[in-house]
């Protein structure tokens, strides 16, 4: 199985929920398929939806949520 | 007692814009900053910088707890909120009170009852400040609507008292409408809220946007007239002007008299803005809310007036009473100010933060650039997309837009997409030009999509 990765298409904030008080969009475990949400980024106040690119199951988040990101940057580790 | 020292708790063009006027007072500056701010203009202007936490704002710049202990360590007698953040946050004005600091600002209980809307309506309505007719509180029947709508005319708003962000919301133009419409209104607030009681506003169809700049020492009140902000997208400023070049003499006075009235009734201190509604057909004008603050857009005030705002508040949040009397303050040519955002006005406003490659900023008489940027600054793109303001003064409304033109044709900022070409195709539209616009101009106009005529400039860098 090979290990994959989403990246942040852009630079900000990255947020695991669509808001404080909703489950996150995607937890360690959970399957990934191909233009799934799996959190936002929040640039200059316009929140972005990061949606994968490829499928399978999150091994584990590579940034906490409301941690600062850079366009590019790892998001989230797949398996399969 | 004057202060010595100040902690400036933002960032951006308006923490520039304080270090500057603190500077020239004598004041020791030291600017707070967010970890992603380390290396912005005000803190390389500053005399001292102190970090405040993480990037993410809710960790930093609205971080109370931290911003007070940081002012604390650093010594300060004063800490400046700029605008945004926690400028209208009465706690925060109270805690630094509190720790045995000055707030440059009003009062926390100021602050607190001119941002509740329903006491600052109370509080306009005591001043005999007029704001937009309608229901005095919840209405529970028909007859009841009635009364209030023969009272204040069509068009009304039929809003749901319990609804909120929009729903339950009607407009209603005639009797006929009435008739069919508000016992609706009525049914479907109480399927949907649990709560049949609605609240009838006049409608205000097509309104400028004129605000009132105050100052006050706490017992008197002076203003600095009036500007207009009506051309808006999504209800965020875009242009503004000073003076409203199309208010009459005698509203104009009517107005900044209101505006006096309510800051004095509060014993208002600091600098302030009234904003009101001012319907052009009918001449009436309709307070909104106070912004207990300096704004973004106060240059076009100070260029006008040759009144430095920001170097005012300072002094008297220090305890100087006002040095200006309201016959020492008048109105000189017209001024126009630009907002400069890092955003693609091609591509739906998409924020675009990068780095400066280059930068070209305009110059000549009457032409201010207020700024964070400088070539080699990576734009974080963890706050907002304001990069800056590029503000023009002439002897005249016509003389002042060509100034502009002018000025924003020079104007360049490398590797990055700015807001410019959409003032260049404003400052030549033909409406703008004569003044002839309202607060849904804006978004009217760029639904007609203008900005294919303004040759998009390539990205360098």
């Amino acid at each position: 199985m090979a290990s994959k990765q989403i990246l942040s298409p852009l630079p900000g904030t990255f947020y695991r929920r669509s808001s404080p008080d909703q489950p996150p969009y995607k937890d360690k475990g959970d399957s990934v398929a191909e233009g799934d949400v799996i959190g936002l980024v929040e640039v200059m106040k316009s929140f972005n939806e990061v949606k994968a690119d490829t499928a399978g199951t999150v091994v584990e988040f590579l940034v906490e949520n409301e941690d600062p990101v850079m366009a590019g940057q790892p998001l989230v580790e797949l398996d399969g | 007692m004057p202060i010595t020292s100040l902690l400036i708790a933002n960032r951006g063009e308006i923490a520039v814009r304080i270090v500057r006027a603190a500077r020239e007072l004598g004041i020791r500056t030291v600017q707070a900053h967010s970890d992603a701010d380390a290396d912005m203009l005000a803190v390389r202007l500053a005399d001292d910088a102190v970090s405040i936490g993480p990037p993410h704002a809710a960790k930093s710049y609205l971080n109370i707890d931290a911003i007070v202990e940081a002012a604390r360590a650093k010594g300060v007698d004063a800490i400046h909120p700029g605008y945004g953040f926690l400028a209208e946050n009465a706690d925060f004005a109270d805690a630094i009170e509190a720790a045995g600091m000055i707030f440059v600002g009003p009062s926390g209980s100021n602050i607190r009852l001119l941002g509740d809307k329903v006491a600052a309506r109370q509080a306009a309505d005591a001043a005999g400040v007029p704001t937009v007719p309608g229901s005095e509180g919840r209405i529970d029947d028909v007859a009841a609507a009635r009364a209030v709508v023969d009272e204040i005319g069509y068009p009304v708003l039929v809003k749901a008292a319990a609804g909120g962000g929009g729903r339950g919301i009607r407009v209603i133009t005639s009797a006929e409408e009435f008739d069919r419409l508000v016992p609706q209104a009525a049914a479907e607030a109480q399927a949907a809220f649990g709560d049949g009681g609605l609240y009838i506003e006049k409608l205000i169809a097509r309104a400028r946007h004129v605000e009132v700049q105050v100052l006050g020492d706490g017992t008197d009140v002076v203003h600095c007239y009036e500007r207009e902000c009506s051309l808006q997208r999504r209800r965020q400023k875009v242009w503004e002007e000073a003076p409203a070049a199309m208010l009459d003499d005698d509203i104009r006075q009517s107005l900044c008299a209101a505006a006096v009235a309510l800051a004095k009734s509060v014993g208002y201190r600091g600098a302030g803005t009234a904003e009101f509604l001012y319907d052009d057909e009918t001449r009436d004008f309709y307070f909104i809310e106070m912004n207990t603050r300096i704004q973004v857009e106060h240059p076009v005030t100070e260029l006008v007036t040759g009144i430095d705002l920001v170097r005012e508040m300072i002094l008297i949040a220090g305890g100087e009473p006002l040095r200006l009397a309201q016959d020492d303050i008048a109105v000189s040519g017209h001024a126009i100010e630009c907002r400069i955002n890092a955003e693609d006005p091609y591509n739906d406003f998409m924020p675009f933060p990068g780095t400066v490659a280059g930068l070209t900023v305009p110059g000549g008489p009457g032409v201010r650039f207020d700024t964070m940027l400088y070539p080699g600054y990576a734009i974080p793109p963890f706050y907002d997309s304001l990069l800056g303001k590029l503000i023009v003064w002439d002897d005249s409304r016509d003389a002042a837009l060509a100034r502009l033109d002018g000025a924003l044709a020079e104007f360049d900022v490398e590797g990055v997409t700015t807001t410019a070409p959409l003032h260049q195709a404003l400052v030549r539209d033909d409406d703008v030009r004569a003044g002839a616009f309202h607060t849904k101009f804006l978004e009217q106009w760029l639904e007609r999509e203008p900005l294919g005529e303004v040759k998009k400039r390539e990205v360098a860098g």
